[in-house]
């Protein structure tokens, strides 16, 4: 475990090799830190700890996203389907949980937990059929993905009747969602999972709460994939798979199978957020996982993965996440017309890929 | 994996037993084996045998059928006639991977290597060991893996500095070793090499040829397919020549020459 804490801490560890190699290797890292840096000094109320959970918080929905996406991406491959598969996902979950609750009546409980393994269940089927398109029929990932795209899209709209948003008007879901794990106030002490009732006199601004409830998911999630992807045969594998398929195929990997399971991974976390983002906004919306998809691309690629496959880590795709959640609520804490957070991370993108170019010239000198 | 692992060859056993053991027959028994592609014979009645300990150069012009003989043996093709015989049994190999089961380990010109990985998760891929942590999740067993690549390389006698670094950063010769040294920690029983030497610089063939004599020594065949008549004088005891589609001659080395071996490769000498 130690050791694990260690991993996620620092990027490969090995500082030796050229000034450039350094940079190419770490400028990820550096670009954050700079970032981070920039915005606390010229926004104000950037560097609190309610702001910075924000930040966190409002990645954690397309932070899960691009783990699905980076097991995607270090396997030669692209999941554009990503971000309607969590609208579908959301639109089962709203629908299924409103039904429990309001025809069948079943308690909470019961319902929440019910409805959210069929929504999961629903949710990985396109990464299912992907995978059978991509891994046994040899369909181009981005033309199989792209079809799964309009086809999620379409249903997801089917099932919430009409392209509105399903709204869930259950109580105590919404608490659930927009819980945090451990809240203090000075007058009452530490509470786990419910925010406390203060005695009068005390006032609601100290409360400070920690770790939302989102966020908790995100980074089980993200442990779990990390240590999926660095530490088992299946991670192994799929670095495999995406730097010599041939090779991997010879060596008597089941290739077809591998990409089943790393397209259906995809669709699986898209689903969980899009359950995490019926609890946290309380409707199901076929749309809300659209505009996710290119960020969560481009955090996979801004933390270093290759396109071309074979190439990429976890804590990348986790330090790509936060750049550009760090952007994208940076520029509006320091009062920047918020539509220049496209162009800034339009920026970083290219750079990430001229980055890459730069590493990999290096290394193969 | 445990079993798996009980079953790994034991690479330091003595060589020696193996030759003695099993030199009373040949490894490998080719006997008037055809292969067609529509109305070309690519593979026309060709006989060959292959005894333990014996390195076996396949010589040819491009054309000849060698490779095409040597993906039947190895079961990328099914014969169109004939047989092949290893260690004495008839096989029909339905795919490379089940003659790769029986012990023929064929290394390829490009390898067959994933370069973006390690010498160990390349010796070691898609046969990956694991233990248990918390008694539950299975994890890649990295320790042992490193363990037994270092102990594979060091008899082979294969230097390779940084075990870590991906084998895109590599030289060719050192490549070709990692494929070599997978093929040995398997327990091959024949090995069949492509061109070994094609894309490589002046020292490092010399290192993938030691490592051929190295083979020899340890009791494990190799049929080595090459244009290259030094490479074929350097370390084969024996040469099968091919032209069209068929066997025109078989020498041993020591009986013959680069010019009876061309003029046999262009048919201007008979077999």
């Amino acid at each position: 475990m130690a050791k694990m804490l260690q991993q996620l801490a620092l990027p490969a560890v090995k500082t030796k090799g050229s000034p450039l190699e350094v940079i190419s290797r770490f400028w990820a890292w550096l670009f954050l830190l700079l970032l981070l840096l920039f915005f606390s000094l010229t926004g104000p109320g950037f560097f609190s700890l309610l702001n910075l959970q924000s930040i966190v918080n409002d990645m954690a929905l397309a932070l899960l996203m691009s783990l699905g996406q980076t097991f995607v991406i270090i396997a030669a491959g692209i999941d554009l389907s990503t971000g309607f598969t969590m609208g579908l996902a959301a639109v089962i979950e709203a629908v299924v949980l409103n039904a429990l609750v309001g025809r069948l009546p079943l308690g909470l409980g019961l319902a929440l937990p019910l409805s959210i393994l069929i929504a999961l269940g629903v949710g990985t089927l396109p990464g299912l059929v992907n995978g059978i398109l991509i891994g046994r029929l040899r369909v181009p990932p981005f033309i199989a993905t792209l079809g799964m795209y309009g086809i999620a899209r379409g249903l997801g709209f089917i099932f919430s009747g009409g392209g509105q948003p399903v709204s869930v008007q259950i109580p105590g879901v919404g608490d659930i969602g927009n819980g945090y794990l451990l809240y203090y106030h000075p007058a009452v002490g530490f509470s786990f999972f419910h925010a406390p009732t203060l005695p009068p006199g005390a006032r609601p601004r100290d409360l400070i709460s920690i770790l939302p409830f989102p966020l908790i998911v995100a980074i089980v999630a993200f442990v779990l994939c990390h240590w999926l992807l660095s530490r088992t045969r299946f991670g192994r594998h799929t670095y495999a798979l995406g730097g010599a398929p041939e090779a991997a195929r010879r060596a008597g990997i089941p290739v077809a199978r591998q990409t089943l399971k790393i397209y259906m991974l995809s669709a699986f976390l898209a689903s969980v957020a899009g359950v995490l983002y019926v609890l946290r906004f309380t409707n199901g919306d076929a749309n809300a996982g659209d505009p996710l998809l290119l960020d969560s691309i481009a955090a996979v690629v801004i933390g270093g993965a290759s396109l071309f496959g074979g190439e990429g880590t976890l804590v990348g795709t986790l330090i790509g996440t936060l750049i550009i959640y760090v952007i994208q609520n940076g520029l509006v804490i320091i009062g920047i017309d918020p539509y220049w957070q496209f162009v800034a991370i339009g920026a970083v993108i290219i750079l990430a890929v001229m980055m890459d170019q730069a590493k990999a010239r290096v290394l193969n000198r | 994996m445990r079993e798996e692992r009980a079953q790994l060859p034991e690479v330091e056993a003595e060589p020696a037993a193996t030759t003695s053991a099993a030199g009373t027959q040949p490894v490998l028994v080719v006997r008037e084996l055809v292969k067609r592609f529509g109305g070309l014979v690519a593979v026309d009645r060709v006989s060959l045998e292959v005894w333990p300990g014996e390195v076996v150069g396949l010589l040819g012009d491009n054309g000849a059928g060698k490779s095409t003989l040597i993906k039947v043996i190895s079961g990328v093709y099914r014969p169109d006639g004939g047989q092949v015989l290893f260690e004495g049994q008839e096989v029909a190999f339905a795919s490379p991977m089940e003659a790769r089961r029986r012990g023929i380990e064929t290394i390829y010109q490009d390898l067959a290597l994933c370069e973006n990985l390690d010498a160990p998760a390349n010796i070691f891929l898609g046969r990956e060991p694991t233990r248990r942590r918390w008694g539950l999740l299975k994890e890649l067993d990295e320790h042992y893996m490193l363990q037994e690549t270092r102990r594979v390389l060091e008899q082979l006698d294969i230097h390779i500095p940084d075990l870590r670094q991906p084998i895109r950063q590599l030289s060719g010769g050192q490549r070709q070793s990692v494929a070599i040294a997978r093929a040995i920690y398997w327990n091959a029983r024949l090995m069949i090499m492509d061109e070994p030497t094609a894309a490589l610089g002046v020292a490092e063939q010399h290192k993938v040829l030691e490592l051929v004599r190295t083979l020899r020594a340890r009791g494990v065949p190799v049929i080595l397919i090459s244009h290259n008549m030094q490479d074929i004088f350097a370390v084969a005891d024996r040469v099968v020549v091919m032209r069209r589609g068929q066997k025109v001659g078989e020498r041993r080395i020591a009986e013959t020459t680069s010019n009876e071996l061309v003029g046999l490769m262009v048919g201007a000498e008979r077999g």
